[in-house]
């Protein structure tokens, strides 16, 4: 059998499950309207579930931004120590984040293609409740013509198949958001946890080390290039970089990174698309 | 003949349509069987887009059951999968 006769039969198989059939038509179809403002109902709690489920997706990835551009400040102030352990790390943790935060836009984007398709499905059902309902008085008046029980029944199983259509829909919904939950939990972990911020602290040294393998070729190139800006080919050793920590060549670093010192104001420029970290180094 | 396209409505081809619609229906069995998900998504988008194009909506006030039914143009394969896994569930 075709996937399209398979479908329909499974739609019409949850479809009849969803229906009280009364003993009289009549009452079939006051208790199939009853269903079907309560699945309205469903619908816009779904839509509103959909809407939450993105907006904590858009403040993870701003949360990420942010710890990224510290990374990228501390990775910089690193270097101009001479301590390009700790740039190297700082780096790392900044490539780990723009792999969640990749991850973080694709189900963005799945979440708003789904809240596009519910807002047209509730629209959809709306409009259709609403002219059922004039349609059931109508045929519970002429429910003594023979014709009308058929009537009736055809109304009630098309009515049915839309019910059982959107109660799928909100299931791929429902899917959606609970993929996207689990992400979320785990990235509010990292967040909480302080791995990604606090850099001296190396509470998780071997994945710190996965982590630096599989991002090391990235790593490299951005430290070549911060190692470039830092020293100009030609210019006078490194002046205006140099400028904000004085004398700090002479003295320990201790693994401690200094997170709100001079170099942090450079402020990180937000880019258009908060799902894309800003690869050209913001340097202000 | 009354088509319904999943998340999206039903849609009335005329029986001459159809034929053209089981071809390709039967090239989305293939591909489900071969777990080929790019000729799945090709065959599932122009099976969409036929019954878009060549249809008529059902207008909102009329309520009919449909003779054949397509999923989500977005559907995965895996979800497609799953959807018809549920068939023996729905069928008892």
């Amino acid at each position: 059998m075709g996937v399209m006769k398979r479908l329909t039969n499974i739609v019409q198989a949850k479809a009849n499950k969803v229906l009280d059939k009364a003993e009289d038509p009549r009452e079939t179809l006051d208790l199939s309207y009853e269903k079907q403002i309560e699945q309205l109902q469903q619908v816009k709690r779904g839509l509103a579930d959909v809407a939450t489920a993105k907006k904590r997706i858009e403040l993870q990835a701003q949360q990420l931004q942010q710890a990224a551009s510290k990374l990228q400040n501390q990775a910089r102030q690193a270097l101009a120590q001479n301590r390009e352990d700790l740039a190297t790390q700082a780096l790392t943790r900044r490539s780990g984040i723009a792999t969640q935060l990749e991850g973080l836009k694709t189900q963005h984007d799945q979440l708003a293609q789904q809240q596009e398709r519910l807002e047209a499905t509730t629209q959809q059902l709306q409009a259709r409740v609403e002219a059922f309902r004039t349609q059931k008085e109508t045929l519970k008046a002429s429910y003594t013509a023979a014709q009308a029980q058929t009537r009736i029944g055809e109304a009630v199983s098309g009515i049915s198949e839309s019910m059982s259509d959107t109660g799928l829909a909100m299931q791929r919904a429902q899917d959606k958001i609970a993929q996207m939950q689990a992400r979320a939990g785990a990235v509010d972990e990292l967040l909480a946890s302080g791995t990604l911020t606090d850099l001296s602290g190396s509470s998780d040294p071997i994945q710190a080390e996965l982590d630096k393998a599989a991002a090391s070729g990235d790593v490299e190139l951005q430290l070549a290039q911060m190692k470039a800006e830092l020293n100009p080919p030609a210019a006078a050793p490194s002046g205006a970089l140099g400028a904000g920590t004085p004398g700090a060549s002479d003295e320990p670093v201790d693994g401690e990174l200094v997170h709100d010192g001079p170099r942090a104001t450079a402020a990180p420029t937000a880019p258009a698309d908060p799902f894309t970290l800003d690869d050209a180094g913001g340097a202000s | 003949m009354i088509v319904r396209i999943l998340g999206e409505g039903q849609f009335e081809l005329a029986e001459s349509q159809i034929a053209s619609l089981e071809e390709l229906d039967q090239k989305l069995v293939a591909a489900l069987d071969a777990n080929d998900e790019p000729t799945f998504r090709a065959v599932l988008t122009r099976l969409v887009q036929s019954v878009r194009s060549e249809g008529t909506p059902v207008p909102a006030d009329r309520f009919v059951p449909s003779k054949l039914t397509l999923p989500p143009e977005t559907a995965s394969l895996a979800e497609l999968r799953e959807l018809l896994a549920s068939e023996d569930v729905g069928e008892s």
